[in-house]
């Protein structure tokens, strides 16, 4: 469970979140909507650590991101797998590289058993037969998948998707969604996503925040 | 505009401090040091030896045509290129050279990378990304900078004597006589200790513009003109201070 306590964040004195408090509920896909510039990125960004917020806290499960001491926080991140909304696949890399990536950093595991745990994440969302192919030769949704097989390599305890849906057709979003939610299911993590797409909230949408 | 640069060199700092730690995993660093060696290093070496080349030929071509006194020794024209190229050609000039290239490399990609949050990536998944992302480059490049130091002093010795053997504007043998006069081997040493430095300059300087990237395409290309011209300025700048301690 993610717990938001007070969270303020203001640019150049304008205020984008103040005083916000919230709730994401564990094996559940939590959603965040609302329109451009209501603070939706900017709150995944407050929770992912990218951005510091001026006031407030985020509490996973009882622990303070912000408050935690470095090692601790090391630790915190690797239970926390991200996909962006551009997937931000490392371009230098192929597929297999990409979701081999943090368990080559922080998995204690051998190199066959890392191999076979990107193997299993990328068959997983059904990207098995792309192992070789480099970040440029797919599509939209393709980058997408790799993105979650990515997020999830390490399994992650809390999984964040900043607008998975956004630039695929109707068909390939909903996959990515079913994709997401199920995988929410599958292994009890808290799920939170930042999302424009009603279709999303009316389909996958469990416990919605909406930003004003 | 000063308050500026302070605070550039104040971020700078800040970053290197990122940067100068221990890799969190050695296998992968030893890895990308070896790709940005071949990619930054190896890559370099052809525009080095044509660059070299060519000057060692110009250098001593212009000392024979408007320095060819009759009261002046013709081995002296080989004993001036050998200074020049050693002391400042193969060393400054060189490396303001590939701060075009190699710099503006660094800056576009990491550049490129940061737009494209790949570095927040990193950033979220716990990894210190101005370490695994910079040093690597830095290590590679400064580790490379002798390399293309003595290929490029080789090329220009090389060029300086095809023109006497080829063109006849100097018997070879005085040429020979001429770059081996009084000769020191701390100029080796000191042009040696200059690279490193001017490389330190380019890589570090250029990633740190490429890694502090905001916004789009515009601010990518931003970076990495931003990274040729500071890391010029400041090669040039170093020469002046370098040369004085180093004489």
């Amino acid at each position: 469970m993610i717990e938001v306590q007070h969270l303020s964040k203001q640019f150049d004195g304008e205020w984008v979140l103040r005083e916000l408090s919230t709730t994401f509920e564990a094996g559940r896909t939590n959603l965040i909507i609302g329109r451009s510039g209501s603070g939706k990125t900017v709150l995944m960004k407050c929770l992912v650590g990218l951005l510091t917020p001026d006031s407030g806290r985020v509490l996973y499960d009882g622990r303070d991101f912000f408050a935690l001491p470095k090692k601790q926080l090391v630790s915190l991140r690797k239970e926390m797998g991200v996909l962006f909304q551009g997937a931000a696949l490392f371009d230098a890399m192929n597929v297999l590289d990409n979701v081999l990536f943090p368990l080559r950093m922080f998995s204690p595991d051998g190199e066959a058993a890392q191999r076979d745990r990107a193997e299993e994440c990328l068959a997983r969302v059904g990207m098995a037969d792309a192992l070789h192919k480099m970040p440029a030769e797919l599509s939209g949704g393709m980058q997408k998948r790799v993105g979650i097989a990515r997020a999830i390599a390490l399994r992650p305890r809390y999984l964040f998707c900043d607008e998975p849906t956004s630039g695929l057709d109707p068909t390939t979003a909903r996959t990515i969604d079913e994709l997401i939610h199920s995988i929410t299911h599958e292994t009890s993590i808290t799920t939170v996503i930042n999302t424009h797409d009603m279709e999303s909230v009316r389909t996958i949408g469990e416990t919605v925040l909406r930003l004003e | 505009m000063i308050l500026q640069g302070l605070r550039r060199i104040g971020d700078w700092l800040l970053v290197m401090r990122r940067v100068l730690t221990r890799p969190q995993n050695g296998r992968l660093f030893r890895q990308r040091v070896v790709n940005d060696m071949l990619r930054l290093g190896v890559g370099s070496l052809p525009l080095v030896l044509i660059v070299s080349l060519a000057i060692g030929v110009l250098l001593v071509l212009q000392i024979v045509i408007n320095f060819g006194y009759p009261w002046l020794p013709r081995f002296a024209i080989g004993y001036a290129a050998r200074e020049v190229i050693l002391l400042e050609f193969s060393t400054a000039i060189v490396c303001v050279i590939l701060a075009g290239k190699v710099g503006s490399n660094i800056a576009s990609e990491i550049g490129t990378m940061r737009v494209t949050q790949q570095i927040d990536a990193l950033d979220v998944m716990g990894v210190n990304s101005a370490s695994y992302v910079i040093l690597p480059k830095v290590v590679a490049f400064v580790g490379f900078i002798p390399v293309i130091n003595v290929v490029s002093v080789a090329a220009a010795f090389l060029g300086a004597w095809l023109l006497c053997w080829m063109g006849g504007a100097l018997p070879p043998d005085t040429l020979l006589v001429g770059l081996r006069h009084s000769f020191l081997p701390w100029y080796v040493w000191s042009g040696l200790i200059k690279s490193i430095v001017f490389a330190f300059i380019i890589s570090s300087v250029s990633a740190y513009e490429g890694y502090s990237v905001r916004g789009g395409s515009v601010e990518v290309g931003r970076a990495s003109t931003n990274a040729v011209v500071y890391s010029s300025i400041l090669i040039l700048f170093a020469d002046i201070i370098l040369t004085s301690l180093l004489k």
